[in-house]
């Protein structure tokens, strides 16, 4: 760690971060979490998006770019399909559950990105309304957006506004549905139960809670 | 900053440009050409679309995909302790270096930390991963630039590493030895004598490769100035490893972040190199492997005894939370964003493999360059497919 501030107490390194953010977005800011000495998250509201990473490469100086990805948090309907497929399936709670700083919607986009002089990394979040599923394209502020957003897309149906080119890059081109959120199903789990689950099974003999070595 | 963006919009226009303009001048016809994704130096199933323009190219697109598997998915009905075995597969010349920063991230989110000796072996066997991997591809990228030789000493110098990995382990090429809390097994008797042994063989290796290649005037000529990446854009586009630090970015997460493993425990460099050409990412991957030689050596002289295993439950549940763990991979940053709902398994687990951002930039990286230089750039950047596509 070469940078002295990651050492204080209370993080100031990150409460910076924030800062910045609430300084630069006021109330498009909407929730932040920091870990002390460890990592910090933050949530903007969805029109903030490009906004928010422009403040987050220009003034908190995270010149560097690591992913874009979604989060689709309905609970999978399937459960962890390890269910017999031809009984009738079991009641699953579908309540959508949000992660850390909260969020309104099933879907969020999120993404890293990190400071390389002063080693830290930023998580930011935004909701993606369910009625128009997209936020603003991070091409113009971070050019490695642009497989992310297409993968992004093509997995969890999001637009990217201002992609120049959202083509699929794993599916088929005709391909229906978006493979990563939770109502789609794995179909090789619907055709065979998965024998694996014995493996969490408590050992014979062993103890059931503590028995690690 | 702005600038790289518009050009890269323009990337499309471009191509569209480049036809009209062709087709009106009649001096040289614009032409398509395939690479791949069966072609013998693309090395795995990624396939490029290159429009030239007499020998240059105008446009350039890789189109991935042919080996997507969807571990993103599958992760999501596995257990915890299962995931490693999938994750494994996703560079697999460096398969142990895939699972540590997963289980990195589990052990984050249930607050464990696995004992000194096993964060000394997991360092150790990090870097064998680490060796295995890019000694193959400093043999690799002689057969890329027609010279055969090298090739041989590496699959030759790589088999007593995969041994090693292989005593260790059990596995030669997909370990799956990591556990949350610890590791499966201790190290076999007399593995660290042995170790130091293919370490010292190791070295000669580089000193060999460097003889041959990286001396030799036309391999100069084929890499030198070409493919050359300035810092600012490739930490835009999230180049990582040898990638970023060959374009002059001191940058390590070996040595820039906590994490519970022992290199802080070694003294090492990290290697950078001003340039950002081709030749400058082959010489920082050689380098690196020297290091790497060295940090294996002094963690096999310090490495303390005691258990392997921190105490953890038989049936893991990880607690609700979020968790990011990156480490240095062989080909770059490799990370996951965890989500765990307090579950046997995760909720959703993100997969940034370092090969999927390296490749993202090619489109930029190969406008204007000419068509042998093709195949030398794609064989610096050093990608694996399973690696881009997950």
């Amino acid at each position: 760690m070469s940078d002295e501030t990651l050492a204080l107490p209370g993080d100031a390194l990150r409460e910076g971060v924030v800062d910045a953010l609430r300084s630069a977005l006021g109330a498009d800011l909407l929730d932040s979490l920091i870990k002390p000495n460890d990592d910090v998250w933050v949530r903007v509201a969805t029109s903030a998006w490009r906004t928010a990473g422009e403040v987050l490469r220009d003034t908190v100086g995270c010149d560097y770019f690591a992913f874009l990805s979604a989060i689709d948090w309905m609970p999978s309907p399937y459960g962890k399909s390890e269910d017999d497929p031809t009984e009738p399936a079991p009641e699953v709670d579908l309540t959508v559950r949000q992660g850390y700083c909260g969020g309104d919607t099933r879907l969020q986009v999120f993404a890293r990105v990190t400071n390389t002089t002063k080693h830290f990394g930023v998580t930011i979040k935004a909701d993606v309304p369910d009625d128009h599923p997209a936020v603003a394209s991070w091409i113009p502020v971070y050019a490695g957006a642009n497989w992310h957003e297409r993968e992004a897309h093509e997995m969890f149906g999001i637009g990217f506004d201002g992609h120049p080119d959202l083509r699929n890059m794993y599916l088929p081109t005709d391909f229906e549905g978006h493979p990563l959120r939770k109502d789609f199903p794995l179909l090789a789990r619907m055709v065979k139960p998965w024998p694996g689950i014995a493996d969490v099974e408590p050992l014979p003999g062993g103890d059931d809670e503590e028995g690690g070595e | 900053m702005t600038d790289l963006a518009d050009r890269q919009k323009l990337s499309y226009i471009a191509a569209q440009a480049a036809d009209a303009r062709l087709n009106v001048e009649l001096e040289t016809e614009g032409m398509t050409l395939n690479i791949g994704p069966q072609h013998p130096a693309t090395h795995g199933t990624l396939r490029i679309i290159v429009r030239l323009d007499g020998e240059q190219v105008v446009w350039a697109e890789p189109s991935a995909g042919y080996m997507h598997r969807g571990y993103e998915k599958l992760t999501e009905v596995r257990t915890f302790p299962q995931v490693t075995a999938l994750i494994n597969r996703i560079d697999w010349l460096g398969s142990f270096a895939n699972e540590v920063p997963f289980i990195l991230a589990a052990e984050k989110l249930m607050e464990i930390e696995a004992p000194p000796r096993a964060q000394y072996i997991r360092t150790i066997l990090f870097e064998l991963s680490r060796i295995a991997n890019v000694s193959l591809f400093l043999g690799d990228l002689g057969v890329q630039l027609g010279a055969v030789t090298p090739v041989f000493f590496a699959f030759r110098d790589r088999e007593y590493v995969l041994n090693l990995i292989e005593a260790a382990t059990g596995g030669r090429f997909h370990p799956n030895f990591d556990r949350i809390g610890g590791l499966k097994d201790d190290l076999p008797a007399g593995w660290l004598a042995e170790t130091k042994q293919v370490m010292k063989r190791l070295r000669g290796f580089c000193d060999e490769i460097e003889d041959l290649l990286f001396g030799n005037e036309i391999f100069q000529s084929r890499l030198r100035g070409i493919g050359v990446i300035p810092a600012d854009v490739a930490k835009q586009y999230g180049l990582s490893g040898a990638n970023l630090r060959a374009s002059g970015v001191d940058w390590d997460l070996r040595r820039d972040q906590n994490l519970p493993m022992a290199w802080d425990k070694a003294d090492w460099k990290v290697i950078t190199h001003p340039d950002g050409d081709s030749f400058a990412r082959c010489w920082v991957r050689l380098q690196e492997v020297r290091e790497s030689t060295k940090i294996v050596d002094q963690l096999c002289d310090s490495l303390p005894s005691g258990p392997i295993m921190a105490k953890v439950p038989r049936i893991i549940k990880v607690p609700e939370g979020e968790a990011w763990v990156s480490t240095e991979n062989p080909l770059g940053e490799m990370g996951y964003y965890v989500v765990s709902k307090g579950d046997l398994g995760p909720f959703r687990v993100k997969i940034r493999s370092a090969s999927f951002n390296n490749i993202s930039i090619v489109p930029w990286v190969l406008r204007g360059v000419y068509v042998p230089d093709v195949i030398s750039i794609l064989a610096s950047l050093y990608f694996i497919l399973g690696d881009i596509d997950r």
